[in-house]
């Protein structure tokens, strides 16, 4: 374990769980998943969200056993290692809001990063847009940390605190078991599912969750970040993360290649639109929020699965942020943006400006 | 003595913003960093490795760590 941690924990321990997530992401399109997202933490979450009937979006119904693969695999990866640490108290409200704009942004764009990273590699050059509009906003995010934003000090707690979003993700795995899809039906038990579109694509529960639970594990054991390594990049000039991200776009082309899933054009991309602008700006809205939480999606699934009940509530942020989405018009498309996602991306820009001016903490 | 930069309980990236802000005023010398999570431990010794500063011991307390990093 000791050996594997210090592994995993290196330049090229990075490496290979970038590379394990481009590969499998891709190889999990081929098995069922829709294009371009073998994993897509924002469209996942909302896919849970639909599941559970907080939003009635028909076509993007499914509870995603990779989520829950990656909380329980990360729990597991940290109670092995002894780095299961509960804790909560740093501006849970603040990170739930942040987890609510974060979403809404990434679905203005169709995708978080991991996803806007497997689309580029796929050959979607809209996601050129969206990755720029990422770096854009965690750039901005990098001049509030400058300034001395800060979310404050959380505090250790109770065991049970910790335990509380495994728990949901294994509640939630229950419902799937309970409750699996029937053919043709929209619901079964209480879950709902789509028969149709995004939603009705996914590989088989087993490869689904089998996959979630190793890159849970990694990711966790790699502090893997995929916000970490633009905003570590630009603000320290450390590369470690990076390092990471540029081996699963590397790795995501190749398997792309390999597998027949290379079209590249800006034009017919499955489940993206081509209004540059807000696929620039949605992820603006995406990365300044990530920044200000501390983590990109993924990255808060994992610490959640550590223990960090903080990151937990940003979880809760962005399920609830989806089904605003939907709720709302608020999510785009492959037509284009909803008629309120415009104004729902300069709302969260001015909010998370709000957050990033006023928690500062002076020197 | 070392200078004391507490870092405990706040999340990525502010014990390296810390650590690295406190490097820059002293230039050398030791500096004892509290933290309480290991990714925080691992990513403040890798930024003070980064400016040339050596991680000369990581010591467990109270549920988090203390790493002592110095420059001659």
């Amino acid at each position: 374990m000791r050996q594997m941690k210090n592994f995993l924990g290196t330049q090229w321990g990075i490496i290979s769980v970038g590379a394990f997530i481009g590969v499998f992401a891709s190889l999990l399109q081929k098995w069922g998943n829709p294009g371009n997202m073998g994993v897509c933490v924002a469209c996942f979450a909302r896919d849970i969200a639909g599941a559970l009937g907080l939003h009635r979006a028909g076509v993007v119904q499914y509870m995603r056993p990779e989520i829950i693969g990656f909380v329980l695999g990360s729990l597991v990866a940290a109670i092995a290692s002894r780095e299961f640490r509960p804790r909560v108290g740093s501006a849970p409200i603040v990170r739930f809001v942040l987890g609510v704009f974060a979403m809404i942004g990434a679905l203005v764009f169709l995708g978080c990063p991991w996803r806007a990273m497997l689309r580029l590699s796929a050959g979607d050059w809209n996601a050129i847009l969206g990755l720029l509009g990422l770096i854009g906003g965690i750039w901005v995010g990098t001049l509030f940390l400058k300034g001395g934003y800060n979310l404050g000090r959380s505090n250790k707690t109770y065991a049970s605190v910790g335990w509380i979003m495994p728990l949901i993700m294994l509640g939630f795995l229950v419902l799937l078991f309970m409750f699996p899809q029937i053919d043709g039906e929209q619901k079964s038990g209480v879950l709902f599912y789509s028969t149709k579109g995004p939603g009705a694509m996914h590989a088989s529960i087993a490869v689904s969750l089998i996959i979630g639970l190793a890159i849970g594990f990694f990711a966790q054991r790699s502090r893997f970040c995929t916000m970490g390594a633009f905003r570590d990049l630009i603000l320290f000039r450390i590369p470690h993360l990076f390092y990471g991200v540029l081996a699963l776009i590397a790795f995501a082309f190749l398997t792309s290649l390999i597998l027949g899933q290379f079209h590249p054009g800006f034009a017919k991309q499955p489940v993206a639109h081509n209004m540059h602008l807000w696929n620039f700006g949605g992820m603006v809205l995406a990365g300044l929020a990530f920044c200000l939480a501390g983590g990109c999606p993924g990255r808060q699934l994992f610490m959640a699965g550590e223990g960090d009940g903080d990151a937990a509530v940003f979880v809760l942020g962005m399920i609830v942020g989806a089904a605003f989405a939907h709720n709302f018009g608020l999510a785009s498309s492959p037509k284009g943006v909803g008629p309120h996602g415009i104004a729902a991306v300069i709302i969260g820009l001015l909010v998370c400006t709000f957050f990033g001016l006023t928690m500062r903490q002076k020197a | 003595m070392p200078e004391i930069v507490d870092a405990s309980g706040l999340s990525c990236p502010q014990p390296v913003l810390m650590t690295l802000n406190k490097i820059k005023v002293l230039n050398k010398g030791e500096i004892e960093v509290l933290v309480d999570t290991d990714t925080s431990k691992e990513n403040v010794s890798r930024a003070a490795q980064s400016q040339g500063w050596e991680v000369a011991g990581v010591t467990e307390s109270g549920g988090g760590y203390k790493i002592l990093i110095k420059k001659e």
